[in-house]
């Protein structure tokens, strides 16, 4: 794996036992000697630790004000940044200009400047489309600081015994706390569907600060094995499989995350890469939704299985475009495009299962409910 | 007992192969959260997909080791497909065949070439 980047961790990782997997372009762990379905476990019952530190961590700052940033962006993307509080964050998705989506990413306003952190498999991309996009701003790419989630319902009280100004945050807030191991940045929010933070530590703490959360005897180390079955768990998209290009941000189910200022009708409406045809499926419905899926039995069906109408005969209607065992729910899962007509909770279809049509069931998400302190 | 390239432990109970996974596989495969066994009474040829074995990672076949007939299926699988990780040697066999030619058992390896072939 020498071609791959290492996060400031992976020493560590090896330490604890690790099973190392190449992984946008990083070398990051899989699972831990736990194994996947244990440490998917141990996060809704306690906490797991992760390492994301392969996500992009940008600042955008106008050498005018916030705002001026915050207004820039917009033509980006379909999201409300203007009105976004000092010390909120919001998710949003970067739409080119068919309405396809380009990358989701995570926005902070921090007072003088916007914070986000983008896909590790996007980071290049994203950081050469800001700065194209904002020639007024300058676009920072953070590389000296590592980014670790600590998640699950135990979260809170341990990593509050080592910053006592997280256990106020609701979900969504961000703020800058000083700390043994520097200042960190840290948010409630993440990607199990778990209340949890997202904590931003300069790389030469990193470790400690790891080493410090995983003394605690709530916190186990979860690789990006459990990582996936979470985030499948709680409904929400991996970029590059349930979403990309092809998708727009309503068929994939992101309405909620354009605010109505932005809509047709709103004092800001519209203004960003297709956003004729975003409005218009805000409008009238587009012509296919992602939904759950659960297939009958307990085979799991995974990515790029066609989905039919009937189970036997016609062209596949649809795609899965993610699929595992989801250990809490303790059932196969999956996620995918159907037809809007089929989009119906309780719609039956079939997924072709080598080469057998088993039905599948569509599901409202999240699979398991979310536990996010709001 | 002999052990094919596939890493599938075969051991003759009285003229019965009793077939199931390695540790070694096991390990490799991560946690298995679904199996799907074939019927008893089915005929089988060497190399037929008899098995679909799906671990959190991904989904794997077993292969028919022999020609021959599947006389039983270890049914506790399908509803706790994680008795493979936890005794893969033991409890956890998929499947019984009878060879129709037994001859055929000569081609695996015995524990040692197994040892090696795995490194």
């Amino acid at each position: 794996m020498s071609d791959l980047e290492t996060t400031p961790l992976t020493a560590l990782h090896r330490a604890l036992g690790a099973k190392m997997v190449p992984f946008a372009g990083y070398e990051m762990p899989v699972q831990f000697p736990a194994g996947v379905l244990k440490e998917h476990l141990h996060t809704r019952a306690a906490a797991g630790l992760f390492d994301v530190s392969h996500m992009g961590q940008v600042i955008v700052r106008s050498g005018e004000s916030r705002e001026s940033a915050a207004a820039a962006m917009e033509a980006l993307l379909p999201v409300d940044v203007l009105d976004l509080p000092e010390g909120r964050q919001r998710y949003g998705v970067f739409t080119n200009e068919t309405g396809g989506i380009l990358d989701d990413l995570m926005l902070a306003n921090r007072g003088d400047h916007l914070f986000l952190v983008v896909n590790a498999a996007r980071r290049d991309h994203d950081i050469a489309y800001l700065r194209a996009g904002l020639p007024r701003c300058t676009v920072e790419e953070i590389t000296d600081r590592a980014l670790l989630a600590l998640q699950g319902p135990g979260a809170e009280a341990v990593l509050a015994g080592l910053v006592p100004g997280v256990a106020s945050m609701r979900f969504m807030d961000v703020g800058v706390f000083g700390s043994d191991h520097g200042e960190l940045w840290i948010s409630r929010s993440g990607y199990t569907g778990e209340d949890g933070y997202e904590i931003s530590v300069g790389a030469d703490k990193a470790e400690t600060l790891a080493r410090a959360l995983l003394s605690h005897e709530d916190v186990a180390p979860v690789g990006l094995g459990a990582r996936d079955s979470l985030r499948l768990e709680a409904g929400l998209c991996l970029y590059g499989h349930d979403i990309d290009t092809n998708t727009t941000p309503v068929e994939a189910g992101l309405a909620w995350a354009i605010q109505k200022v932005r809509r047709r009708g709103g004092i800001r409406e519209g203004g960003f890469p297709g956003a004729e045809r975003i409005l218009d499926e805000l409008e009238n419905g587009p012509a296919r939704r992602r939904v759950g899926l659960r297939p009958e039995g307990r085979a799991p069906m995974r990515e790029g299985t066609e989905l039919h109408a009937v189970e036997e005969g016609s062209d596949p209607v649809g795609k899965i475009t993610s699929g595992a065992f989801g250990p809490t729910l303790q059932a196969p899962m999956s996620m995918g495009y159907v037809p809007a007509d089929m989009a119906r909770e309780g719609t039956r279809l079939y997924g072709d299962l080598r080469g057998r049509r088993r039905p599948v069931t569509v599901t409202p998400l999240p699979f398991v409910p979310a536990g996010f302190k709001r | 007992m002999k052990f094919t390239e596939e890493h599938e432990w075969l051991r003759d109970e009285d003229g019965v192969i009793v077939v199931g996974i390695t540790q070694h596989a096991a390990e490799q495969l991560g946690d298995i959260v679904f199996v799907e066994l074939p019927e008893p009474g089915t005929e089988v040829s060497k190399d037929d997909e008899v098995v679909v074995i799906e671990s959190v990672k991904a989904a794997s076949d077993i292969l028919a080791p022999l020609d021959g007939e599947i006389t039983e299926v270890n049914e506790a699988l399908t509803d706790e497909p994680g008795k493979v990780n936890e005794d893969p040697m033991g409890d956890a066999w998929f499947f019984k065949i009878k060879a129709a030619e037994p001859s055929q058992m000569d081609d695996y390896m015995d524990e040692p070439a197994y040892q090696e072939f795995v490194g």
